[in-house]
């Protein structure tokens, strides 16, 4: 097992891949992702590294904490987690920074997050109760949940029954979440699709518990080092796809099956900008081959 | 200019590298070159027609391009910065009131014209 980190959701947007496709990202920043302290086994009773990121005032962190963090020569921060480790090799030096190379393109990761809340909502939104009928005799309570039990016997209302309440920011985590890209410089790591919780929120990244990890991985982690942020591994143009996580097209149709179809869909069917498969006609010869110009 | 916006300003720039993207809006006609892969060659196959709806939101933009094919209308919507968008040639410019020309969808043959828009000569 090897460290998480701890990074800041800043919102989605969109990559491409090579071949046109493209894919809805989350953008999580890593904000001064640094060590705290480590949990050994002698100690504690078990391995793990303690992490803290982002930046806290000085009244808004306690005393103790600001000692723990002095101790450590590193910032205040605002947001602390541990992650467990499997031993003493997966401890990552105190003080250093993780870099967002921890993760590689391709990999699966578990991430962390609070939901957004919803406020106090009614049975129907946080259930999704039926309701009552519109008419038929109902009156005000179209949208409430009905009965919450029996009679005399048991002549109570079961604990956990679904109710009206708090929905939302809770604890959920997203599992098997693809890293497609990793920005080392500006501390970026791009996941597909989406994760709990809204923009400026605290998410915790792990490495998938499900799937076996890829090879390559940097172990304990990926520091960052005093003063230089060069990117390692190489960088795909902005807005693309990391190779590693371009995925083929898994063709129901063989090569010799679409040609065909295509040739039945074409047939007749040429305009002049694009001319029907087998159409040879003297007009359509010249666009044909202004086509055939720009093949490769 | 946060951070989003960054990015997306800078995948925009490096999408459209080496290609260029003509000023049309709603009413002109367009040619789209679009990458085709067939087996294991690679082509570039045209689309053309009334682009019909323009959304301009960075790296999200699109357009929505409609043309008749043997008496059926056709509608492609191309992301603008799709890799797979090879050219983008404008092939006439028309004269719209609207910014979404969907009244088009139910209109065939003489209804379905658009008035061909000059350049104005300045003085």
């Amino acid at each position: 097992m090897r460290s998480g980190v701890i990074a800041k959701k800043v919102g989605m947007t969109r990559l491409f891949q090579e071949d046109g496709r493209h894919v809805p990202v989350t953008v999580l920043a890593l904000e001064d992702c640094q060590v705290v302290s480590h949990r050994t086994a002698d100690r504690d009773g078990y391995f793990a590294v303690q992490l803290g990121a982002g930046e806290a005032k000085q009244k808004n962190v306690n005393k103790p904490q600001r000692e723990a963090f002095a101790k450590a020569q590193v910032g205040l921060k605002m947001r602390v987690a541990e992650f467990r480790v499997d031993g003493e090799d997966g401890l990552i030096p105190v003080g250093s920074t993780i870099s967002a190379e921890h993760f590689i393109a391709g990999q699966k990761v578990d991430i962390t997050g609070h939901t957004q809340g919803k406020g106090f909502q009614g049975a129907m939104k946080r259930w999704g109760f039926g309701g009552m009928r519109a008419t038929h005799g109902v009156s005000i309570s179209h949208r409430a949940h009905g009965s919450t039990g029996q009679r005399q016997d048991p002549g109570k209302v079961f604990k956990n029954k679904k109710m009206a309440g708090h929905m939302g920011d809770k604890q959920r985590t997203q599992q098997n979440l693809e890293v497609v890209r990793t920005d080392a410089t500006r501390g970026l790591i791009f996941v597909k699709g989406s994760v709990p919780g809204s923009k400026n929120s605290w998410m915790l990244i792990r490495d998938a518990v499900k799937l076996s990890a890829p090879e390559g991985l940097p172990f304990p982690g990926a520091i960052v080092e005093k003063k230089s942020t060069a990117p390692e591994h190489e960088e795909a143009p902005a807005g693309m796809v990391e190779a590693a996580a371009e995925h083929e097209v898994i063709e129901q149709v063989t090569p010799e099956q679409q040609e065909v179809l295509a040739q039945e869909q074409q047939a007749g069917a040429g305009d002049e900008t694009t001319p029907a498969v087998g159409e040879e006609t003297p007009e359509s010869g010249d666009n044909a081959g202004s086509d055939e110009g720009k093949e490769g | 200019m946060n951070l989003i916006q960054q990015l997306e300003a800078e995948a925009v720039e490096a999408l459209t590298q080496g290609k260029e993207i003509p000023a049309f809006r709603a009413g002109d006609t367009l040619r789209v070159g679009v990458r085709v892969v067939e087996g294991t060659r690679t082509r570039t196959q045209n689309f053309e027609g009334v682009c019909i709806a323009r959304s301009n939101r960075g790296i999200n933009s699109n357009f929505t391009v409609r043309k008749m094919s043997f008496g059926e209308g056709v509608e492609r919507v191309f992301p603008l910065y799709s890799p797979n968008i090879e050219s983008v040639t404008v092939v006439r410019r028309g004269v719209v009131r609207r910014a979404k020309l969907y009244y088009l969808r139910g209109r065939t043959g003489k209804r379905a014209r658009i008035a061909e828009r000059k350049q104005t000569v300045s003085q």
